[in-house]
Order: structure tokens, then C-alpha cells, then sequence
């Protein structure tokens, strides 16, 4: 029963979400005020039913109800009550549900923190946003439901959620991903919105910079807790494999990165108007372009749910609705948009300017890379693949001159600056970053000319720079304490997320160098000896998990005799999927991670064990983190709060 | 010229310098990072309508399944070698290091290295999906119409536990 009330939820929220997109919009056309009031009312509903529909399916799951074939073939009465919370979103199914209950929460956001904006926008950006959740609520119900039955025969058992799904991260990761994947939906509607009225100003770009802000902050912690998963769950120890999902996820975070830029100069100097837009539409697009790619099948990747050419084909056909639609609203309107401010070529706005070619090159090469294999087979040229070595190469070519550039952006003025005055305290920073990236190389004794001592050196000299930048804001208040105080939380924000810029290039150039990792054969009491710590397997012994057997191996860790740690790494066997999977044993500190993981056991009770030391790993989280934080110290930001009210409203 | 269209075209030619550089690095860094797909058949009778077969020396990909009872491990290392097949030839893949969680006889995988010679691969990345059915699309694609045997059931450790930490 609860199963049908979860799909007739699903078909309200459909028909609310349908209303949504008709009834404020036409309103908006005709001038009517009290059509243009619904709005709100709707998308809250929506809302409601979307989150009706996803708790149907969360009782599904957690009253092991095996005649819903979703239940049946990603979970089990085995699986934890807390996996069995998350296996509700762990399938095609069960995600593009959380995909529509997320689209609609931020529309319901959007109608409750929208009371500054003008009636005629509210119901507009409403309306289109209830066009797209229409779009995916019927994807939902009629391509890929989660409730289907499969009765009257139907598994006693279910057939367990995949292992890979069964850890922490999992728990955290597609909420967050998606939470930031659907925000940017908001930046969309506002753009589209705007395009409508053809009115852009910066208190246009005002409202849109905390969504903006706030799907960036979530599409970023969610590709950290990405990689994190992947390093601690696939047992290879790597944190960024290139895999067409993960660049999937990628692109639409390099177009935000791009848009939080531009609108920062929309807001504060009323320029980029027409760039700053198509960064918005950009960066949805690119969400639903990786929305695509995961679940057409057309890329072959870890991610890729079951395959279903009909599925990959609506997708397709909504992709090209939105994003052609959009470009033709634009390219109808934009002629007639003007920047009146005037600047120079050395300015604040060309710095932030270079900062966008940077980012949308990048996201060019990743959307290239990614899908070229694909045009090639399609071409009958073969299959090919491209890999890690390529995307590495390019960003590393494109990362040197973009962290130079950072580094100078913020000390720059709007309009014009003086070359001048900026050479000394500039000096001064590049010497500071030069002492600390050489001083820390030393300290580990291998100063050389590679890749660890150019990414000291790029992030010594954003992070230093940013830091001296806040210091000379804040004298400019009188005293430095007193400046410290008075300075925006956006400026901070922008220094702190700089600073994890700095953090995550010092991260990925350290561990990409130091990395040391050894396969070794390993019987009970052996002892291997890697960068200098010396790992002895104590025991080796077999599991007994709630759904899951294998062996665990126990091991100590000792560096020059001296007692290190003591780590437990796991071999699972899951019963119900047969699956094997590696949980590997991790050390973390902040210099460094020891990581151990089992691998197979081979003949005279030996086992083979990858073992690895991975200098500044945790750097690149952190680095991620701070990327984070620096955009929730920008949110906090006063002004976003303040009441705008426009008196000329109801007019079309 | 006026100061603003000067300024307007200098920022152009930044814009097309910077492309024409991103390019031309681009199609540099693709052109020694493209792998080439082959099968154990098509490495062995060429790949397309001219029959391209591959140089010893040359990175590239292999798909196939792991001909049961062809996996031979060193008594003493990590090194491990298999035959993989699809429709015909076999090809011998040697590797050193730690297989896949999912690597099984007769399962299909992706191999990347480099060709030693006509038939042998020595292997810098072993690929095998987490699934139990899965077969890599391109060598679904090449044994069309032969029967995939599943993964013989393999016996799971069920035994007792010595310590009890669940």
C-alpha cells in the first residue's frame, strides 16, 4: 500500500509541478497578480509530495517490502538499517527521485527566501524552475519508477545493495553531489527569468550570487566526499581517477567556479552582464549534460547504472529542450543588453576575466577528453581510451599560469591599477613563497626541481599572497585588529577559499611526487620495509560481518623501531552479490597516510599486500574543504540579506 | 586606432593566442595518450578493414575473458600471468602486482600495457568491473552470439571467526 501512496504522491507532485510551470508564468504574461501569487503555494506542494514519494520509498526499503522491484534489487534483510536508508538512493531508480526531491526543495527554498524579490521575477523564476521539475518528475514516473511491483511473484530476499555503496561515504555523497548538481538549476531560472524581462543589473546579480554560492559549496563538498569514498572504498589508493562520472561531475563545478567569478564583477561593477548569464545557463546545462552521461550508458565508466537506451534518449531530448531553448531566449535578448563601465587593461575585471577563460579551458579539455573516446567509436575509428596521463598533462599546463594570475587577482583594483605600486609588496610575497616552498622541501631533504617544488612554490605563493592581501585590507581601517573586524565575510571568504586553492595544488603536486607504493608478498610475521617504515603482518584471520564474510589482516607499524600504529585492513566477501571488496587500513596524518590494503591470498599462506606512503594526501581534502568554507564564510556575508523592494512590480 | 577599440582587439588576440596554445597543447598531450581497444583476435588478425596490427613497443588496451585454468602465479612474487580469448586466438598477458577484487577465470576484463611481442602483453593495469555479469562493452560487442559462461561459483570463507571484532 505505502508503495502506491508513494507513486500517487509523485503523480501530485507531477501535476503541482506542472501547474507550478503554467500558472505563474502565464500570469506573468497577462499581468495577473493573483496568478502570479500561486507560485509559492505550489511549490511548496510540490515539495511536500516530493518528500511524501521519497519517505514511501524509505519505508519500502526499511520494511524490507521485496514485491517493490527496486527494494528487491538493492537491498536485503541483511543490510544495516542505515545502508538500508541510503540503498533507497543507491539505484538508478531510487536516486532520480532524491535528483526531483532535491529540485523541488530548492524551489521551495527559493519561494520562502524570495520575499525581496519583485512578484513578476518570484512567479517567473518559480515557474521555470517547475517547468524543469516537471521535466524530471515525469522521467521519474514514467521511464525509471521506483515503485514498480513485481507481483505476483516476487524474491523472498532481496538481492543486497552493491558493496562499493556500503560505507560512510556513500551515506553523504549523492545528497551533496546532487544537492549542488540541482542548485545550479536555481542560477538557471534567475538567468532565464532575467532574460525574459531583459533587466540585468548588479541587484539582479545580488540575487543570484548566494544560489550560486550555495550549489557550489555544495557540488564541492560533495566531489571531496567523492574522492574520499573512492580513496578509502576502491582499495587503489588514489583519489581522482578521471573516470568519465567523476568528470561529469567536474565540468558543471569549473562553469560555477567560472559563474561565482563573473557575478561577483556584475555586482560590484554592473559588467559581464551577457557572459555572466551564459555562465549560468553553462553550468546547469553541464549538470544535466552529466546527468546524461551517467545514465544513458553511452560512457563506460564505475558509475554507470543499468543501461537503458530509452532513458539515455529522454534525457538526451530534455537536454537539448533546455539548453537549445535557453540559447535561443538569449541569443533574442542579449543583443540588447549594454556594459556601460569602462576598464583598463589592468584591472581587477580582466584578472577575474582570465580567470574565466582559465576555468571554461578546462572544462573545454575535460568535456573533450571525456567524450572524444565516445565520437571516435561513433566514427568507426575504434575504441580508444584516454586516460589519466592526458587530463594530468593539461592541467598541469593549465594550473601554473592560473595560480600566478590568483595570486596577483585580489591586490588588484577594479577599473585601473598602477603597475608600480604593487611590484614591492608583490616582491615581497614571491620571496616569502620562494623561502617557505624551499624551507619545507628541505625540511625533507630533497629539494629538486620537480613537480613537489612547483606546486610548493604556486601554492606558497597564493596562499601567502592572499593572507598579505587581508593584512593590507585591514590596515587600511587604521589598525590591523581594527580592520580585521570590519572587513566583509565575503573578503574572508574569498581568502579562505583562495588559501584551500593553495592547500589542494601543495596536496595533489606533494602526494603525485612522494607517493611511495609497493606490492609485496607477505606470510604471518613477514616484515616490509617501505619509505622507511617498516610494516609487519601479525595476523591474518577470517571475518563474520552481518552481510558479508572474508579476512582481515592486523599489522603494526614501526619507523626505526619505534612503535607507529597499528592497522586493520579487510578483505569482504559479500555474500548475497558475491562480490569481494577491499576496506583498506589507512593511518592519517596531516604530512602523511599509510595505507594498506589486502589483496589476494596466494598459495603457502601468503597474502599479496599493497602498501603505500602518501606524503600531503590529507592536503587535498583539505584544500577542498577550505574551497568549502570559504564559500559558507561568503553566504554569511551581510548584504545578501538586506531587503531590496521594488515598487514597480506588477507590470509584464 | 582608438584607445578602446586597441584595447578590444589586443584583448581578442589574448583570447585566440590563448585557444591556439590550449589546442595545439591539447591535441599534442591526446595524440601520445590515445590507447587503441583491440581484442585478442583483432591483436592478432589486425584491427578495421585494413587489418592494422599493432607494433611490438605500443601502448594499448586489451579486452577479453580469462581462459579458465591459464592463471599462473611466481611462487615467490607478485607476478602473474593469464591467457585471455574472445572468438579465436589466444593472447598471453603477464603482470606483477594485485589483482583486481573481481578478477576470476572467465570473467571478462581490460588489460592496459604494452604489446612484447605478436601475442604478449606485459600489463601495467589490470581492469575488472565490480559485477558480476559484467562483461566490458567492447568485448560484449565482439562476442556477439557467443555464450558468456558466468563466473564459476567460487567457495566462500564462511569459517568461524578467531576474533571478534564484528
Amino acid at each position: 500500500m505505502i508503495a502506491e501512496a508513494g507513486q500517487l504522491a509523485l503523480t501530485f507532485a507531477f501535476a503541482l509541478s506542472l501547474l507550478l510551470a503554467i500558472v505563474p508564468l502565464y500570469g506573468s504574461f497577462t499581468a495577473r497578480q493573483n496568478m502570479l501569487l500561486l507560485a509559492k503555494p505550489l511549490a511548496f506542494g510540490q515539495f511536500i509530495f516530493s518528500l511524501l514519494a521519497m519517505a514511501a520509498l524509505v519505508y519500502a526499503f526499511r520494511t524490507n517490502d521485496f514485491t517493490v522491484i527496486n527494494v528487491a534489487q538493492n537491498s536485503s534483510s541483511t543490510l544495516p538499517w542505515y545502508y538500508q536508508i541510503t540503498a533507497s538512493f543507491g539505484s538508478h531508480e531510487g536516486s532520480m527521485l532524491l535528483w526531483v526531491l532535491m529540485l523541488a526543495g530548492w524551489t521551495a527554498l527559493v519561494a520562502q527566501f524570495s520575499k525581496a524579490l519583485p512578484l513578476l521575477l518570484q512567479g517567473r523564476i518559480l515557474g521555470i524552475l517547475g517547468l524543469i521539475s516537471a521535466g524530471f518528475i515525469a522521467f521519474s514516473l514514467f521511464m525509471s519508477n521506483p515503485f514498480a511491483r513485481s507481483l505476483p511473484f516476487y524474491p523472498v530476499e532481496g538481492r543486497d545493495l552493491n558493496p562499493l555503496l556500503q560505507d560512510f561515504g556513500m551515506i553523504m555523497h549523492p545528497p551533496t553531489l546532487y544537492m549542488g548538481y540541482v542548485g545550479f538549476a536555481v542560477a538557471f531560472a534567475f538567468a532565464l527569468a532575467a532574460l525574459i524581462s531583459g533587466r540585468f543589473d548588479s541587484v539582479w546579480a545580488r540575487w543570484v550570487r548566494p544560489w550560486a554560492l550555495s550549489a557550489w559549496l555544495f557540488l564541492t563538498l560533495g566531489i571531496m566526499l567523492g574522492s574520499w569514498w573512492a580513496y578509502n572504498e576502491l582499495g587503489w589508493g588514489g583519489w581522482w581517477f578521471w573516470d568519465p562520472v567523476e568528470n561529469a561531475s567536474f565540468m558543471p563545478w569549473l562553469a560555477g567556479t567560472a559563474l561565482i567569478h563573473s557575478l561577483a564583477v556584475t555586482e560590484k561593477r554592473g559588467t559581464f552582464k551577457s557572459w555572466t548569464v551564459l555562465l549560468a545557463l553553462a553550468a546547469f546545462a553541464l549538470s544535466l549534460v552529466g546527468a546524461f552521461l551517467v545514465r544513458s550508458g553511452v560512457l563506460v565508466s564505475v558509475h554507470s547504472f543499468a543501461t537503458d537506451p530509452g532513458r539515455g534518449l529522454y534525457l538526451l531530448a530534455f537536454l537539448l529542450v533546455v539548453v537549445g531553448g535557453s540559447l535561443l531566449l538569449y541569443g533574442s535578448r542579449m543583443n540588447s543588453v549594454r556594459s556601460q563601465a569602462r576598464y583598463q587593461l589592468f584591472s581587477r575585471e580582466m584578472l577575474l576575466w582570465g580567470n574565466n577563460i582559465f576555468l571554461l579551458t578546462a572544462c573545454l579539455i575535460v568535456f573533450l577528453g571525456t567524450l572524444f573516446p565516445l565520437f571516435h567509436k561513433e566514427l568507426g575509428l575504434g575504441s580508444i581510451s584516454i586516460g589519466e596521463p592526458f587530463f594530468n598533462q593539461m592541467f598541469y599546463y593549465l594550473t601554473i599560469p592560473f595560480a600566478l594570475l590568483l595570486g596577483l587577482g585580489p591586490w588588484v583594483r577594479w577599473k585601473q591599477q598602477q603597475v608600480l605600486p604593487l611590484v614591492r609588496p608583490l616582491g615581497l610575497v614571491a620571496v616569502a613563497a620562494l623561502i617557505v616552498a624551499l624551507g619545507v622541501l628541505a625540511s625533507m631533504q630533497s629539494v629538486q626541481a620537480n613537480l613537489a617544488l612547483l606546486g610548493m612554490l604556486l601554492g606558497a605563493w597564493v596562499g601567502i599572497s592572499a593572507l598579505a592581501e587581508v593584512m593590507l585590507r585591514a590596515r587600511q581601517f587604521g589598525s590591523v585588529s581594527k580592520g580585521l573586524t570590519k572587513l566583509n565575510a565575503s573578503h574572508y571568504g574569498m581568502t579562505v577559499a583562495h588559501i584551500g586553492f593553495a592547500v589542494l595544488v601543495i596536496g595533489v603536486a606533494m602526494t603525485k611526487t612522494y607517493t611511495i607504493e609497493r606490492d609485496v608478498r607477505m606470510q604471518e610475521g613477514d616484515t616490509a620495509e617501505v619509505a622507511g617504515y617498516q610494516f609487519t603482518l601479525t595476523d591474518v584471520y577470517d571475518l563474520n560481518g552481518p552481510n558479508y564474510g572474508g579476512q582481515a589482516a592486523e599489522l603494526d607499524v614501526r619507523q626505526n623501531g619505534n612503535f607507529v600504529t597499528h592497522l586493520h585492513a579487510e578483505k569482504r566477501f559479500y555474500r548475497i552479490q558475491r562480490t569481494v571488496m577491499t576496506e583498506s587500513a589507512v593511518h592519517a596524518r596531516l604530512s602523511r597516510d599509510l595505507y594498506v590494503s589486502l589483496g589476494e591470498e596466494l598459495p603457502d599462506n601468503a597474502w599479496a599486500l599493497r602498501i603505500q606512503v602518501k606524503p600531503f594526501v590529507r592536503w587535498v581534502w583539505l584544500g577542498g574543504l577550505l574551497m568549502a568554507l570559504g564559500a559558507l564564510l561568503a553566504l554569511a556575508d551581510k548584504r545578501y540579506r538586506r531587503k531590496i523592494t521594488d515598487p514597480g512590480v506588477s507590470h509584464a | 586606432m582608438q584607445p578602446r577599440r586597441q584595447k578590444r582587439l589586443a584583448a581578442v588576440i589574448l583570447v585566440i593566442a590563448l585557444l591556439t596554445g590550449a589546442v595545439a597543447a591539447m591535441l599534442y598531450a591526446l595524440q601520445q595518450n590515445i590507447d587503441l581497444f583491440y581484442t585478442p583476435s583483432q591483436l592478432v588478425e589486425g584491427l578495421g578493414k585494413d587489418k592494422v596490427k599493432p607494433v611490438p613497443g605500443q601502448r594499448l588496451r586489451i579486452g577479453g575473458m580469462v581462459v579458465p585454468g591459464s592463471v599462473q602465479r611466481d611462487p615467490n612474487s607478485l607476478k602473474v600471468s593469464f591467457d585471455l580469448v574472445d572468438t579465436g586466438p589466444l593472447v598471453r598477458v603477464t603482470y606483477e602486482g594485485i589483482l583486481p577484487d573481481l578478477f576470476r577465470e572467465g570473467q571478462g576484463i581490460v588489460a592496459q600495457g604494452i604489446l612484447v611481442d605478436a601475442t604478449t602483453i606485459d600489463a601495467s593495469e589490470v581492469l575488472a568491473k565490480h559485477d558480476e555479469e559484467y562483461m566490458p562493452p567492447e568485448v560484449a560487442e565482439a562476442m556477439k552470439g557467443i555464450k558468456h559462461v558466468p563466473p564459476s561459483q567460487q567457495t566462500t570463507s564462511e569459517a568461524p571467526v578467531k576474533e571478534g571484532r564484528y
